[in-house]
């Protein structure tokens, strides 16, 4: 079984939710994102989304796009994430992994050695912004030969035609983009989310989860009262920025922000 | 069946064009390109659409525009007859216009109140900002700031028609960061905001519609080739950036196998530097940015590439996916032309013929200059001149060591 349907399986039999964390690797330098992983462990985490730096990140707001342009000015590139990832499997063996960015960087590896590398880091999942179901043809059953969960995303404007082929493409979860806007964008509505995953759940068996708009404790229960997951970006991304001359300063300030979001959804 | 005659078909109906083109957007904009893609199909054929859409060609933007023989220059080169195609006559004097009056249309009917566009030299977010005040639209246009700097006067005139000039500070702030900020605008303003992609790239449907509405100009051109020289051209040249005007001629004339096609990309400091916006006839990597799959100047970890060149609506690092399977099969030559010999160009066309070009189509000029000494003077080349100079007097005035 793969490590994120085991996670979720986990989490359903203790009647937990997931907590997922996003943020992007070698930021603020490639160095440090190891350590910011086990650190986002230990106050909680259930899955880690490591996002891809790309020079054009269309779909994220300025909060991401500076992780990016952090992580690129020192070098940062898609074939350095799998040795991070390598690194951080010595010690952690059950966390999964699901690597988050846009296609370009992949398509210049190539899909097959892309996948290949992935798989053998120890990466469980693979979410490309740009790429929806209808483009994937070919990269997914690449992914799928080497045992990587291809993870979409599912818009409120998106209808209920495309929800079903989202859904019956989709693996490990889905993931439910809160508001329309780019990340890091307003506070999201928790009872207008619980009205858009309810023609979910009748199309798919895949724990549902939610991001953009998640910001603090408060934001973060009340998602998980509706949802399988809750995922966290901007917020975690944000302290990086503000310590980004200081990084020794920055996992405990992860830790801060992810364990209040951990003891707000468990309480 | 000519030997292209499958060319004209494309794209399919996913919007690919070979290996080109497609949909590569993150889900929100799904739905509105699926609903854009579904209004045109049904307007596309429509003649009450079209007939409206001919009418404010005719009357607003000014059309047909003139095939003008450049019989002086001609003679100067010795050789080939060259023909202009006076894209820089219509209204706000480019070819822009062309496809801003037809996105007006959609946009219209879709009764959405407000448009954005991206804009690199600014002839597109005039074009865009033209059209909006006509229709009492609401309109916001993203400049790259490097951009705003180097194209003032077009952001004033944008500013004089009521648009919102919004200049983009983020990546390389030129027209690519332009059109990534449109495209998160419109991700967040899906519901009342129409975007108006100026060039022939983007996702589907749009490289389509940018196309048709931009043929007019290649479909008047071969008209007034039969007429004027009694045959169709030789060749055809065009500059190519996203590559919108160059589609606009080249498409009328795909099946035409006897008519060569040039298109002319920039080459800035030349291609052996490094220094240039030419994906095309440098041979980039094939990439995904923007919505379409193409040739994307990029490095080796899939960062996308600083581009360079002394036109700001040609520095730009991919290109419309129709061009990159143009390349492909064959049908389309694509060159370069430097930063040096497009200022040759500039000065010569100027001087000789009493007609300004824009940088862009000057670099289709600066082909001619090689092409047309190679050929006869009973031959023809028709050249998109695409638009008019006066928005790059400032940049040529500083290289002439003339501040205003």
């Amino acid at each position: 079984m793969n490590r994120i349907d085991q996670r979720f399986a986990e989490l359903k039999a203790q009647g937990r939710k997931a907590l997922i964390p996003y943020i992007t690797a070698g930021d603020p330098g490639p160095e440090h994102t190891v350590g910011f992983m086990h650190a986002l462990v230990e106050a909680g985490a259930d899955i880690i989304e490591l996002g891809v730096p790309f020079s054009d990140p269309m779909a994220d707001g300025p909060v991401i796009q500076k992780a990016c342009e952090r992580a690129l000015l020192k070098g940062t590139r898609l074939v350095d994430m799998f040795d991070m990832v390598r690194e951080f499997r010595q010690t952690d063996t059950t966390t999964p992994v699901v690597l988050m960015g846009y296609l370009n960087p992949v398509e210049r590896i190539g899909y097959e050695a892309f996948a290949d590398a992935a798989s053998a880091a120890g990466v469980d999942g693979v979410l490309t912004v740009d790429m929806p179901p209808e483009e994937a043809d070919e990269f997914g059953p690449v992914l799928k030969s080497f045992g990587l969960a291809s993870i979409f995303l599912v818009a409120p404007t998106t209808s209920n035609a495309r929800a079903a082929t989202i859904c019956a493409h989709g693996e490990g979860y889905l993931y439910y983009v809160s508001l329309k806007g780019v990340t890091g964008s307003a506070s999201l509505n928790a009872e207008d989310v619980a009205s858009h995953l309810a023609p979910l759940r009748e199309m798919t068996t895949l724990p549902l989860c939610v991001g953009f708009g998640i910001r603090d404790g408060a934001s973060a229960a009340a998602v998980a009262q509706v949802a399988d997951g809750v995922i966290v970006g901007s917020a975690l991304v944000n302290r990086i920025a503000e310590n980004a001359d200081n990084p020794a300063a920055i996992a405990p300030q992860l830790k801060a922000v992810l364990g209040e979001m951990r003891q707000a959804m468990d309480a | 069946m000519t030997k292209f005659s499958d060319l004209t078909r494309l794209p399919d109906a996913r919007g690919h064009f070979g290996p080109y083109g497609g949909r590569f957007v993150s889900e929100t904009l799904s739905f509105a390109l699926d609903e854009l893609e579904k209004s045109y199909a049904a307007l596309r054929d429509d003649p009450e659409f079209q007939a409206e859409f001919d009418h404010d060609l005719a009357h607003y933007v000014g059309r047909p525009s003139p095939l003008y023989h450049a019989k002086r220059w001609s003679d100067s080169l010795g050789g080939a007859q060259i023909w202009l195609k006076r894209e820089d006559l219509n209204h706000t004097g480019a070819h822009k216009v062309n496809n801003t009056v037809g996105q007006a249309l959609l946009a219209k009917k879709s009764g959405k109140p407000r448009v954005i566009a991206e804009t690199g030299a600014g002839q597109h977010g005039v074009a865009t900002a033209t059209v909006a005040a006509r229709l009492g639209l609401q309109c916001e246009v993203y400049m790259g700031a490097e951009d705003v700097q180097r194209q003032k006067l077009n952001v004033y005139r944008m500013h004089l028609l009521g648009a919102k000039v919004i200049p983009v500070e983020s990546g390389t702030r030129t027209l690519k960061d332009a059109m990534n900020e449109a495209l998160r605008d419109w991700v967040t303003n899906v519901d009342d905001t129409f975007y108006i992609i100026g060039t022939v790239a983007g996702p589907h449907p749009y490289p389509l519609l940018v196309r048709d509405f931009n043929s007019v100009a290649g479909r008047e051109a071969r008209r007034q080739s039969l007429e004027q020289i009694g045959r169709l051209p030789d060749a055809l040249i065009a500059c190519v950036g996203g590559g919108s005007n160059a589609i606009g001629l080249f498409y009328p004339f795909v099946e035409d196998d006897e008519v060569v096609m040039y298109g002319v990309e920039a080459g800035g400091d030349g291609v052996e530097t490094g220094r240039h916006a030419a994906p095309l006839a440098s041979n980039a990597p094939r990439g995904v940015l923007h919505g379409n799959r193409t040739y994307l100047m990029s490095d080796e970890a899939g960062q996308v590439s600083d581009t360079h060149s002394i036109s700001a609506g040609l520095d730009y690092p991919g290109v419309g996916p129709e061009h990159a399977l143009w390349k492909d099969v064959g049908r389309v030559n694509y060159v370069t032309a430097n930063d040096q010999q497009v200022l040759e160009a500039f000065r010569e066309l100027t001087h000789m013929e009493g007609i300004m070009p824009a940088l862009e189509s000057a670099h289709a000029l600066a082909h001619a200059k090689v092409l047309a000494p190679t050929m006869r003077p009973d031959q023809h080349i028709v050249i998109n001149l695409s638009g008019r100079g006066d928005k790059d007097i400032m940049t040529v005035a500083k290289l002439d060591g003339i501040e205003f």
